[in-house]
């Protein structure tokens, strides 16, 4: 018997994320460029509190979808030229849930740390210290989305060369809810209003893109596989 | 005995070029079949629809008497295929593509490497290699680390494309002897090559597809 749907799944993680761990640079250089992306910006628009934190939530989250973005080429690129994702196809078990792990460990490495770093963030762009709490939280609830659409682009785009600016094209319209639902939840946090609305329907959009994107993902790889 | 494989009436067409059609066979346990033909003549194709990585544009593949449409689970649980993209992660080490294989083929979700994936790695002459990442490895030592696979996985039914690909004499002789085992064991293989085998298997075939027109 051959690997389970849930064993499978863990060993795609498990996979992911030694091989990540041989080449940091692919998954580090995203976070490092949104790092520089705020720090810069109170460079550019002057250390002003009142401005910083009027636009941080915007510049977060806005520098969030693009690093997002920026390593999405490799969710499956490498799987698909080395040959990893056929096997992965000719498992006995259904494909999307292949797609499921895949979604998990691209998330484990560049949607986790932004969590993590969101209360720097924070302290960088002058967001009050009440607002921190829902800014964790936003991006906790609202990276997986970014991950779980972005393996569809990253599928359905498997056999153009060069498919960055493809990916982005085709996820952009669809990741602006989640920008506009995530920054109102933080300016509202920031005026001391409840923000749980905002916060609930990122997590509705959230799990419904966890729970559909892996079967577009897997009918998407059939397509690109030959 | 019914055989284990067989494929009815498959025709595939690629680019408006018609690669086969109208193709039937049957490989049964202990059956070894050669695809052989030209450059272009569709063997890859082939190797990739009876595995069901592609459809074929007509016609019906058949594990065990059951179409390959509805009873994909079961072909898969019995199936190892190797294409000509070995499957080894480039920055992993022989040892762990090893075990990771391990652990796709034979359902066991052990992580660290076992006694039996160093024996693998003594058995194709990769020890003192396992520590360094395969990307720094000769292309014929990747192709070795993939062969592993046929010494680890209990599947009955082999799709091997150009399996002797990159291999040293040597290393082809200990393939020629896995794929006896393999033969005697009851299993059975589909391969692809372009050199002719270089010994006799008992139950050996050997089916030629020729360049067709256009459709």
């Amino acid at each position: 018997m051959k690997l389970s749907s849930l064993s499978l799944i863990m060993w795609v993680i498990r996979r992911d994320l030694r091989v990540a761990n041989r080449q940091r640079s692919e998954w580090l250089n995203p976070l490092i460029f949104l790092l520089m992306v705020i720090t810069l910006f109170p460079l550019g628009v002057g250390p002003g509190e009142q401005i910083l934190s009027r636009i941080a939530p915007g510049i977060i989250w806005v520098a969030a979808l693009l690093s997002g973005l920026l390593g999405l080429d490799r969710l499956l690129r490498e799987d698909y030229e080395d040959g990893s994702l056929e096997q992965l196809v000719l498992q006995p078990v259904s494909l999307s849930m292949t797609g499921l792990g895949k979604i998990v460990a691209h998330w484990l490495l560049s949607g986790l740390p932004l969590v993590i770093l969101a209360p720097l963030f924070g302290l960088l762009l002058s967001v009050p210290v009440s607002a921190w709490w829902v800014l964790t939280l936003s991006l906790l609830l609202g990276t997986p989305m970014i991950s779980a659409l972005g393996a569809i682009g990253a599928a359905l785009t498997l056999q153009a060369r060069r498919s960055g600016t493809l990916v982005s094209l085709i996820l952009l319209p669809l990741l602006i809810p989640l920008l506009i639902f995530a920054t109102s939840a933080i300016e509202a946090a920031a005026m001391g209003l409840p923000a749980n609305g905002q916060l609930a329907i990122i997590a509705a959009m959230s799990v419904l893109a966890l729970t559909l994107s892996p079967l577009a993902m897997a009918a998407a790889i059939r397509m690109s596989i030959r | 005995m019914p055989p284990l494989l067989h494929a009815e009436q498959l025709t595939s067409i690629r680019a408006e070029r018609c690669l086969f059609a109208g193709l039937s066979f049957a490989v049964s346990g202990g059956e070894l079949l050669q695809v052989v033909g030209q450059n272009g003549s569709g063997k890859s194709t082939l190797l990739g629809i009876l595995a069901g990585l592609a459809s074929p544009d007509e016609g019906q593949v058949y594990y065990q008497q059951q179409a390959l449409t509805t009873h994909r689970e079961a072909f898969y649980q019995d199936l190892l295929f190797l294409g000509h993209k070995a499957a080894v992660k480039a920055s992993l080490s022989a040892l762990e593509n090893v075990a990771l294989q391990r652990q796709l083929d034979c359902g066991d979700s052990q992580p660290a490497p076992t006694e039996q994936d160093w024996d693998n790695l003594a058995q194709l002459d990769l020890l003192g290699l396992e520590e360094l990442p395969a990307a720094q490895l000769s292309a014929g030592q990747q192709r070795r680390i993939a062969l592993c696979r046929l010494w680890s996985s209990p599947a009955k039914v082999w799709i091997l494309d150009e399996p002797f690909t990159a291999l040293d004499q040597a290393g082809i002789e200990l393939l020629h002897q896995r794929i006896d085992q393999h033969l005697a064991a009851g299993g059975c293989v589909v391969l692809t090559s372009h050199q002719p085998l270089l010994w006799q298997p008992q139950n050996y075939r050997t089916l030629t597809l020729q360049a067709q027109g256009v459709a």
